[in-house]
């Protein structure tokens, strides 16, 4: 690949690798009843990308409130913050062939410390937090990097068998270059025993592609006497060079 | 043994959850002040060039009941078939349209509705023009990896009949369950998650 900086050079507009849907979660996981009729049984219609899917918006940083990568305070009251574990999120967004990929929006939301969400039909008998809101956003800078702070969510107890907890874990949004690239996934946390006991963690059978959701605990980058560092880097479908661009037209 | 090919594995993907909205849409899970607006609701201003049209959608799930907990993302192309991306070669798309929407389904009905316009026409792999679509993204609880689907308009027959994706689907039968029929300006698009008249889902 070209050394430019990534706004140097021309956009790629190749299709997308194929996806390895024995990474992935299958749609049908009968052990995460709510799959049960909500899995598309036929078999999937394969095509290779057109310009549909390997197209998609651009989300520039002017959109972005000042606030919108810091959960800690973005919806407490002036001068308070959420209560809990103070961490901070960092990580790279690349795609398959190792490329760090720029201008990636990430959208996370999460339950408050004591395992519960802000949302009118959550109703675990953990308190809300008056400040903590349980939403954030950030965009991935030149190198795929980016980094957002928050407090550390706890686990919950949830309808599907008798006694299923999941274990604690940020949602992400991650939106690529492509239509095609969409991808919502969860982080878990380094060291969590609910992890291996979770449903929905366990509709991926491959323990490697688990591991690969679980954020390293980083002390390096820790903050002393203010907030840990969780390290949890996002993998995007890489995409194939086209004749077009290997050329380096208007160069 | 050969050398590696050091391509790393694409993050595995997991559910939205129930309580997608806080993160995609919080405005609309009542999370008031964090963002001023939801992104994506709005996708039509004064400016935009096309014909005004409105897509209602629903997700059904096996038992014939609306999911109230799901989100549907669309990307189009503008009135004149260009896609508002760096990646588009092919000239300047309306300034006025990303192509990009996003909805939650209501929590009492089940639907959702895209206010948008009509896209124009954009061309296959191999030059020949698809029929005009709506390219669909569905999440929600119980749906492990994010559904890709297209919705194709049912007032286009001559371009529908010579799609190459339409095509492409082995049982005909089939082929209905893409395209929303047309009242007035409006259209509606049933996706169907299993059944005899499930969704073709795409692997794309």
């Amino acid at each position: 690949m070209s050394k430019l900086p990534a706004a140097n050079r021309a956009p790629e507009s190749g299709a997308f690798f194929q996806r390895d849907r024995d990474w992935h979660p299958p749609a049908y996981a009968p052990g995460y009843k709510t799959s049960v009729l909500r899995s598309p049984r036929r078999a999937l219609l394969s095509f290779d990308g057109t310009i549909s899917e390997n197209t998609g918006p651009v989300f520039g940083h002017d959109m972005l409130g000042d606030l919108d990568d810091d959960l800690i305070v973005n919806f407490a009251k002036p001068g308070e913050s959420a209560i809990g574990p103070r961490i901070m999120v960092y990580g790279r967004v690349l795609d398959e062939r190792g490329i760090g990929v720029p201008g990636v929006l990430i959208e996370v939301w999460q339950a408050n410390a004591g395992g519960r969400y802000r949302h009118k039909k959550e109703s675990y008998l953990a308190p809300l937090d008056p400040n903590f809101g349980g939403c954030g956003r950030t965009i991935s800078g030149e190198d795929g990097s980016y980094c957002f702070r928050t407090i550390q969510p706890g686990p919950y107890p949830w309808p599907n068998g008798p006694n299923d907890w999941r274990p604690a874990h940020i949602h992400f949004s991650v939106f690529g270059h492509g239509f095609g690239q969409r991808l919502i996934t969860q982080m878990y946390f380094e060291g969590d025993p609910m992890i291996w006991k979770c449903p929905i963690v366990k509709t991926i059978n491959d323990p490697q592609a688990i591991e690969q959701l679980t954020a390293a605990l980083d002390m390096q980058a820790t903050l002393p006497m203010d907030m840990r560092a969780y390290k949890f880097d996002i993998v995007l479908r890489g995409r194939r060079s086209t004749l077009f661009e290997n050329r380096r037209e208007g160069n | 043994m050969a050398q590696t090919l050091d391509r790393l594995k694409e993050s595995p993907s997991q559910t939205a959850g129930p309580y997608v909205h806080i993160g995609l849409m919080p405005n609309f899970a009542d999370i008031r002040g964090v963002y001023p607006a939801d992104l994506g609701t709005t996708m039509v201003g004064e400016r935009t060039k096309g014909e005004r049209i409105t897509v209602t959608m629903r997700v059904i799930d096996g038992a014939g009941t609306p999911l109230k907990d799901a989100l549907i993302e669309i990307w189009q192309a503008d009135a004149a078939g260009l896609y508002n991306s760096p990646a588009e070669r092919r000239g300047a798309a309306d300034p006025h349209f990303t192509g990009w929407g996003r909805q939650a389904t209501d929590m009492v009905t089940g639907a959702c509705q895209f206010e948008t316009i009509k896209p124009g026409r954009v061309p296959f792999t191999d030059g020949r023009m698809m029929a005009p679509h709506l390219t669909v993204w569905i999440v929600a609880r119980g749906i492990n990896i994010g559904l890709h689907t297209r919705m194709y308009f049912g007032d286009e027959e001559a371009a529908n009949a010579e799609d190459p994706i339409l095509a492409r689907i082995e049982h005909k039968v089939r082929v209905p369950t893409l395209i929303a029929p047309r009242s007035g300006n409006s259209y509606s698009f049933d996706i169907q998650l299993q059944g005899e008249t499930e969704t073709v889902f795409f692997d794309i």
